[in-house]
């Protein structure tokens, strides 16, 4: 009988794939059904941000942030807005601080209740995705109500936040913020001690700390293998230090681990929600120098000065004096960094967005090395990828 | 400045000594620049040394200054979980000139150091596999090079008759405009020719009163 000889199988893996989220492009080298090597190719969504902010002021740059993680676009703007405020020197009102707090957290829900749902979604229980995308409704509703638009925001500018609430809507938050808390629970009797879910992902793609140091991870997943790592907590902006909350930290570090981080989490970020709501201070929800932020509207109808500043900030922008800060805010995804380059004009010189993501997902060979093909799709899905901020 | 910052100041100049070229500490950042061919040594160092335990590369980037003789600068952005500190190390480099890659030090640095040769077209020895990541295949120029124009030098579109996406060189409607906003009185020294008779009178008559 002839030998045959088993060649390894190249499989391409997306980018059209709705398990890859987004535009992944994954070559596998499969000896049989196990992964032997997985390559990632990236930059299918790569639109150039940081050339294309280089070419526009500050207040200009903040929407290029709503999309990049479009799922959670308010923490973005975030870490831009503290980079810029850094270099400027510039102090933000109490108000404005919670605002940001409260919006951010909101933030992380929206995106851990797409990544939940869209992973259950991924390993075979639809259920979680039609609760959640409600739920998200709601929350983008509330984005809606503050700043006019569901999901690119703008809403964070250097110097604190475009507008003010509108009068209501904290109550209704609050409503939500209740509500919510039963949502959480539903879904977590679909997915926790789902015999499926669990045999898709307890044991699956699992890093220990020390791997978890190598390859840069942070946020849940870093948390998952059981570094009590947050920067919310360990390096507090805005008004994080006043906010009571725990983190939640994982055992073992697989995709099993990483999805209850995540449920944890969102009972968190409710805390938060609730407190940031209670403690907010009255008072201005953004800086009142109007060489950084706008006057208002009436000022204008009435003061020569206002206008003047209102028409320089609108064309030739602030001018930021002349340096380089690395700044990074606990994103829903991890630890989202602006390395900005201040050549003291009205442009960025350089900004460099560090993304979670890219960080993750480069370790995508090494978590899925020895598994099965369909724990490929469990390992991308626990790792809460978006393309919009890997590819820029 | 922070103590903690301070301290590890003292120690990383104490241990590296001559071997850092630039050390500033602004806005509570602490920044070290040295040389390319100790960049290995001094991560590897900052990693493993007992007083910083940088053992996240949290960044990695480059940034260019077509005026500097050495005109790229690779920034390295480390993070420190037990100090709770950052660190920014920073290495000059030129065009032809090759960077030790770091990822033998760091995993994490594979996939920046492919950006960065994307990116910027800096060069990395030892690197297991540089690629280029971000842009299309096939793709030529460095597009974050600040001599790229930002509308690039082709597009794509797809042509129905050869049933397939074609590349041509790109065509704009009305020519690129960049404005410049930025005020001529801004611009200037902040002393003026005749400032100074100004101070000196005033001085004149603080000193009266």
């Amino acid at each position: 009988m002839a030998q045959t000889e088993i060649k390894n199988y190249n499989l391409n893996f997306g980018p059209q794939h709705p398990a890859a989220h987004g535009v992944l492009r994954m070559v596998l080298e499969m000896d049989g059904e196990i992964i032997d090597r997985a390559d990632p190719h990236i930059g299918l969504l790569h639109r150039g941000t940081e050339k294309l902010i280089e070419y526009k002021t500050y207040v200009q740059a903040v929407p290029y942030f709503d999309r990049l993680d479009y799922v959670a676009p308010q923490n973005q703007e975030h870490a831009f807005c503290l980079a810029t405020e850094k270099l400027l020197g510039l102090e933000i009102p109490p108000r404005g601080q919670y605002l940001r707090v409260l919006f951010c957290e909101i933030g992380r829900v929206l995106n851990h209740l797409l990544n939940i749902c869209s992973y259950a979604m991924d390993v075979g229980a639809m259920t979680p995705m039609l609760w959640g995308f409600e739920e998200r409704e709601r929350l983008m509703e509330f984005c809606e109500r503050v700043s006019g638009a569901r999901l690119h925001m703008a809403y964070f500018r250097p110097g604190g936040v475009a507008y003010d609430m509108p009068e209501g809507l904290a109550e209704e938050i609050k409503e939500w913020a209740d509500h919510f808390v039963g949502v959480i629970d539903d879904l977590e009797t679909l997915l926790t001690e789902n015999r499926i879910f669990k045999q898709r992902t307890v044991d699956i793609g699992i890093i220990n700390a020390e791997q978890c140091y190598d390859w840069g991870f942070s946020g849940p997943n870093l948390r998952a293998s059981g570094i009590a790592w947050d920067l919310r907590k360990a390096q507090p902006y805005d008004a994080y230090a006043d906010m009571d909350f725990d983190i939640p930290v994982g055992k073992h570090g697989d995709c099993y681990d990483r999805y209850l981080i995540r449920m944890i989490e969102m009972r968190e970020s409710v805390k938060i929600i609730h407190q940031a709501i209670d403690k907010m201070p009255d008072g201005p929800c953004k800086s009142e120098n109007n060489k950084v932020t706008p006057p208002a509207r009436a000022d204008m109808k009435q003061s020569m000065e206002a206008l003047i500043h209102h028409f320089k900030l609108f064309t030739e922008g602030m001018h930021v004096p002349a340096g380089e800060t690395y700044t990074a805010v606990e994103a829903p995804k991890g630890e989202f960094g602006v390395y900005l380059v201040s050549d003291g004009t009205n442009k960025p010189y350089r900004c460099k967005i560090r993304a979670p993501g890219f960080a993750h997902l480069q370790a995508m060979d090494f978590l899925s090395k020895g598994h099965m093909l369909a724990d490929v799709v469990a390992n991308i899905g626990s790792i809460d990828i978006v393309f919009g901020e890997i590819d820029r | 400045m922070d103590v903690a910052l301070k301290e590890l100041d003292e120690f990383i100049a104490a241990r590296l000594g001559d071997k850092i070229l630039e050390r500033e500490v602004s806005r509570g950042e602490l920044s070290i620049t040295v040389h390319r061919d100790n960049i290995v040594g001094t991560l590897t160092l900052l990693r493993d040394d007992v007083h910083c335990q940088f053992k996240l590369l949290m960044d990695l980037c480059g940034v260019d200054y077509p005026e500097n003789e050495e005109r790229f600068c690779v920034v390295y952005n480390l993070l420190s979980l037990p100090l709770n500190l950052r660190i920014r190390v920073k290495v000059w480099t030129s065009e032809d000139v090759p960077v030790p890659s770091v990822t033998g030090i760091y995993s994490a640095a594979n996939w920046w150091e492919r950006e960065a040769w994307d990116m910027y077209g800096i060069y990395f020895t030892d690197h297991p596999d540089l690629r280029r990541i971000l842009t299309d295949y096939g793709f030529e120029g460095h597009p974050l090079r600040k001599d790229f124009p930002l509308t690039g030098y082709v597009e794509v579109r797809y042509d129905d008759e050869q049933k397939r996406v074609v590349y041509e060189p790109v065509k704009l409607q009305q020519e690129f405009r960049s404005f410049d906003f930025l005020s001529p009185w801004e611009g200037m020294t902040p002393m003026l020719p005749g400032d100074e008779k100004a101070e000196v009178e005033a001085d004149a008559e603080g000193e009266e009163a």
